[in-house]
C-alpha cells in the first residue's frame, strides 16, 4: 500500500510553491487548491487577492495561453471590478457576484469527492484477481503453398496488368488576386451605384476569379465601402455603394 | 459442502467474469433461487471462515471468486496477474459526473470540470467504462453517455446504488487544517 502513494501527493512541500502541469485537471482544481492553501473561506472568497494569485500561478506554469485557464481568470477580473462598484440603493437586492463561482466550486469539489471515492474503490477491485481464463485462440495451421518462381512471377504480372495507370498529381499554386479584384469592384462603384454579380464576373469567370472577387466583396463591405443586399433568400444579391463610399 | 455447493464453487471457477443469479439455473434447472443463495452463503462462509486465499464477492449483479487483497502484492512481483491501469484524475473526474447524472452529454461534463473533455470521453468509451445510450433534444441532438456493465466490474460494485449517496458526501469545503 505504500508503494502505491506516488505522485499524486509529491510537491506538497510546505514554504515553496511546487507545481507541476499535471497536478491541475482544470481551472477549477486550481482555484480549489489556492483557496485551501490561503486557508480562505469559500463563502467569503477575498476575490481581488485569489485573482492576483490565479494570475501568477498559470503565468509561472505557463497556463497563460490554456483557453480554460485564461477564461477562468477573466471570469474572476470582472468579478472583483463588480465587487468594486458601489453598492446603489437598497442592500436586500445586492447580489453577491460570486455567488455563481461559489456554486461552480462546490459542484466541482463534490465531483472531485466521488472522483476520489470511485479511485478507492477500483484500486480495492484491482488488488483482487480474477480467474484469468483466457480462451485459447484456434490453432488451424496454413494449408501449405507449393509454387515455383515461375509461377509466382506470372500471378504478380497479372496483378501488375490490373492496376490502372498511376495517377499523378500536380499542385499548382494558384493565389487569389484580391488587389485586382478589388480595383474591379471599385471602378465598377465609381462609375454604378449598383451592379450585380455577373457585372462583376463576367459571363464566365474562372474558380480564382470567383473567390478573389469573393473575398474583395466581403472586405470592402466590412469597411462600409459597399453594402450587399439581397431581396429574398437565393436571390442573386445586388452590390451598392456603402455609406463609407462617399468619404472615402 | 453439499452437491450444489460444489457445483457453484466449480462453475464459478470456470467462468472467466462475474455469474448473476438467473445465469446459474442453466447448470441445475431443478433448483430455485433460494437453493443458490443459500450456496452462495455456504461457499462465502467457507472461503471466510476456514482461511482461504480467495473471496466470494458480489460484483456486477453477479458472484465472482477473487483472490484476496493481501496477496496482489505478492502475485504482482511473480507476474502472475497484473492490476489494470489507474485512470487519471481527469477520467476519474468525469466518470464521476457521468455515474451520478447519467445519461448526459459532453457539454454538461465540460459545464461542470471547466475544461473540454473529448479526448477523456473517448478513452473511457474504449476503456468500456462509459457507453453512449441515447442523444438529447437539444440543439444538435449530442450524444449522451452512461456508464456501461464494465464500470462496475472495473469498480467492483454489486450494483449503481453501491456508489456513495450525494447526502452522504461532504459537499462543502471542509474547514482548513492547520499545516495543510
Amino acid at each position: 500500500m505504500t508503494a502505491a502513494a506516488g505522485p499524486a501527493v509529491a510537491g506538497a512541500a510546505e514554504g515553496g510553491f511546487v507545481v507541476s502541469l499535471e497536478r491541475y485537471s482544470g481551472p477549477l482544481d486550481l482555484l480549489l487548491h489556492l483557496i485551501r492553501r490561503e486557508e480562505i473561506d469559500i463563502w467569503d472568497i477575498p476575490i481581488a487577492r485569489i485573482a492576483d494569485q490565479f494570475l501568477k500561478v498559470i503565468h509561472v506554469l505557463g497556463l497563460d495561453e490554456a483557453a480554460e485557464y485564461l477564461e477562468m481568470a477573466a471570469r474572476l477580473l470582472r468579478i472583483k471590478t463588480q465587487m468594486l462598484l458601489p453598492r446603489r440603493g437598497d442592500l436586500e437586492s445586492w447580489e453577491d457576484p460570486r455567488h455563481e463561482l461559489v456554486r461552480r466550486l462546490l459542484e466541482y469539489q463534490q465531483v472531485r469527492e466521488i472522483a476520489d471515492w470511485l479511485d478507492g474503490a477500483a484500486r480495492h477491485r484491482a488488488g483482487r484477481f480474477g480467474r484469468g481464463y483466457v480462451p485459447l485462440a484456434p490453432d488451424v495451421p496454413p494449408p501449405p503453398l507449393e509454387f515455383t518462381i515461375e509461377e509466382l512471377l506470372e500471378a504478380v504480372e497479372r496483378v501488375l496488368a490490373m492496376l490502372p495507370d498511376l495517377v499523378t498529381h500536380r499542385v499548382i499554386a494558384r493565389p487569389l488576386d484580391v488587389e485586382a479584384a478589388t480595383a474591379r469592384v471599385l471602378e465598377l462603384l465609381g462609375t454604378r451605384e449598383a451592379f450585380g454579380w455577373r457585372d462583376l464576373l463576367g459571363p464566365s469567370p474562372t474558380i480564382v476569379d470567383v473567390l478573389s472577387s469573393l473575398v474583395a466583396l466581403l472586405e470592402l463591405a466590412r469597411n462600409g465601402l459597399l453594402r450587399l443586399k439581397q431581396r429574398r433568400p437565393f436571390t442573386p444579391f445586388v452590390i451598392a455603394r456603402g455609406p463609407a463610399y462617399e468619404t472615402a | 459442502m453439499d452437491q450444489r455447493t460444489r457445483l457453484l464453487e466449480a462453475a464459478l471457477f470456470a467462468a472467466p467474469r462475474p455469474l448473476a443469479l438467473d445465469e446459474l439455473s442453466a447448470l441445475e434447472p431443478e433448483a430455485t433461487d433460494a437453493d443458490w443463495l443459500a450456496a452462495v452463503q455456504e461457499l462465502r462462509e467457507q472461503y471466510d471462515n476456514e482461511g482461504h486465499g480467495v473471496e466470494l464477492v458480489e460484483i456486477a449483479g453477479g458472484y465472482q471468486v477473487l483472490t484476496r487483497q493481501v496477496f496482489a502484492e505478492a502475485i504482482e512481483r511473480a507476474a502472475f496477474a497484473a492490476r489494470p491501469v489507474r485512470l487519471s484524475t481527469a477520467a476519474l473526474e468525469v466518470l464521476a459526473i457521468i455515474a451520478y447524472r447519467q445519461p448526459v452529454g459532453r457539454a454538461e461534463v465540460e459545464e461542470i470540470r471547466g475544461v473540454s473533455s473529448a479526448g477523456v470521453l473517448r478513452l473511457l468509451q474504449e476503456r468500456g467504462l462509459i457507453e453512449v445510450t441515447g442523444r438529447s433534444e437539444g440543439l444538435g441532438r449530442p450524444l449522451l453517455y452512461s456508464t456501461a456493465p464494465q464500470f462496475l466490474e472495473y469498480l467492483g460494485l454489486g450494483d449503481l446504488s453501491d456508489l456513495p449517496r450525494s447526502d452522504e458526501l461532504s459537499i462543502a469545503l471542509a474547514p482548513p487544517q492547520a499545516g495543510d
